[in-house]
């Protein structure tokens, strides 16, 4: 038992703050940089992502380790582990259709100020990425499950944190060439430089 | 055909990374020696035309209103082939770019090109709309490569070429690379994360800058 909460712990940590999907694994830049404009829009999009990287995690899991890889049904021949990709996408892509269906009947204030940031979490790599990682590393369901909840508020931590630098970039002066797009992300590659600090932190 | 056209747009005024801000994940993420870069390019190209001539063959079929999974779908299996091929051809780079061979799925080029361009012309049209942003697509990794790895662990052609016993040795994936500046003088960083968001920046910011010239120029020549 105390290993299991150990190795949660170092997976928790690793997820929010070593090895941040953002800022060290770049996944998930797309809505990382198109809504960090505005600070409520980034805490609407942090909240969904950690919502549906957690229930992709869980949802994955089982698919992969009973339908796809299981030696019951194929022994010790081919198995379908190269339809993971596929598999997955789809199941991402009904699972973010099932939850904005759900919301909007069940939960309509969450569903109005999440708005049109659910149907975007499709094409987030990040959602992809954690669930092929969650296979990668051979995690167990309890694992993946914890993997994908703190890796979405590793990603929430991070795009709170660059909307709210974002928001004051607007009134500042920067080189004509640079401005837009090029400065958000030098900004971004500054709190990158940040993150490294964390390098190297360990749970014994 | 406006072939010239099309080329043009790919690969200056509709640069995929540059202008239309798409694929941003993997073009920071793998920039890291120019083996990774020209591979991870080349595999999009390649899924990117393919997929691009199947949706536009099939863009009378497809219902409207399901028409984004369909394109996924389509997309997945192209890029599940070219990850199995790669894995078998090529496990060098299967290694090196690890999980973002698979995540070309989520690569937003590929699907804006479906949705934008695809979904409306004919197929010959979507071909060339696939290669010429495909080639847009690896001419920036290429350039963020070659100077990432310049800068960040001073050689160049890593994953490529190294010098053996004073000859040039050809190595897919495995060559160490030209060294070009000696051990301790280039900056680990730009082999970092940190790297790759401040190198995209002076990319994005020089093609700022570059298109805004050309514009005043022809604004000066309309003038006259």
């Amino acid at each position: 038992m105390g290993d299991l909460i150990t190795k949660l712990l170092s997976i928790s940590l690793g997820a929010i703050l070593v090895n941040n999907f953002i800022l060290a694994q770049f996944l998930g830049i797309c809505p990382f940089m198109g809504v960090s404009k505005k600070m409520d829009t980034a805490l609407g999009m942090g909240m969904a992502v950690i919502f549906v990287m957690g229930l992709a995690s869980a949802v994955c899991y089982p698919i992969n380790k009973f339908l796809l890889v299981n030696p019951a049904l194929y022994g010790d021949g081919p198995n379908l582990g190269f339809m993971q990709t596929i598999v997955y996408i789809l199941v991402i892509a009904s699972l973010v259709q099932f939850v904005e269906m759900f919301l909007q009947k069940a939960m309509p204030a969450l569903y109005s100020s999440l708005g049109i940031y659910l149907p975007l979490i499709t094409t987030n790599c990040a959602v992809l990425g954690v669930v092929l990682l969650n296979t990668q590393n051979n995690y167990s369901f309890i694992e993946s499950v914890v993997y994908g909840v703190t890796g979405g508020i590793g990603f929430l931590l991070a795009i709170v944190l660059f909307a709210s630098v974002r928001e004051r970039l607007e009134f500042s002066e920067c080189p004509k060439a640079f401005e837009g797009f090029p400065i958000a992300l030098v900004t971004a590659g500054l709190i990158a430089l940040a993150f490294m600090g964390f390098t190297g932190m360990r749970i014994w | 055909m406006n072939i010239k056209q099309q080329f043009k747009e790919g690969l200056i005024t509709q640069n995929p990374v540059t202008v239309q801000l798409l694929g941003m994940c993997s073009t920071m993420a793998i920039t890291t020696m120019l083996f990774n870069g020209l591979g991870m390019g080349v595999s999009v190209l390649i899924i990117l035309t393919l997929s691009n001539i199947f949706i536009s063959a099939l863009r009378k079929i497809i219902p409207n209103k399901i028409r984004i999974a369909c394109y996924i779908v389509v997309i997945a299996t192209f890029v599940t082939m070219v990850d199995l091929l790669l894995q078998a051809f090529v496990p060098a780079l299967a290694d090196s770019l690890g999980v973002f061979i698979p995540l070309i799925v989520v690569n937003c080029i590929i699907l804006g090109r479906a949705e934008a361009f695809a979904s409306k012309n004919d197929i010959a049209a979507s071909a060339v709309d696939g290669i010429a942003q495909g080639v847009g697509y690896t001419i920036i990794l290429v350039v963020m490569c070659v100077v990432r790895e310049f800068l960040g662990s001073g050689t160049v052609m890593g994953g490529l070429l190294e010098l053996q016993d004073g000859a040039l040795r050809f190595g897919l994936g495995t060559a160490a690379g030209i060294r070009v500046l000696p051990e301790g003088i280039p900056a680990l960083g730009m082999a970092l994360p940190v790297g790759g968001f401040l190198m995209l920046a002076a990319v994005i910011a020089f093609m700022q800058w570059a298109l805004a010239k050309g514009e005043k120029k022809k604004n000066k020549e309309v003038a006259k």
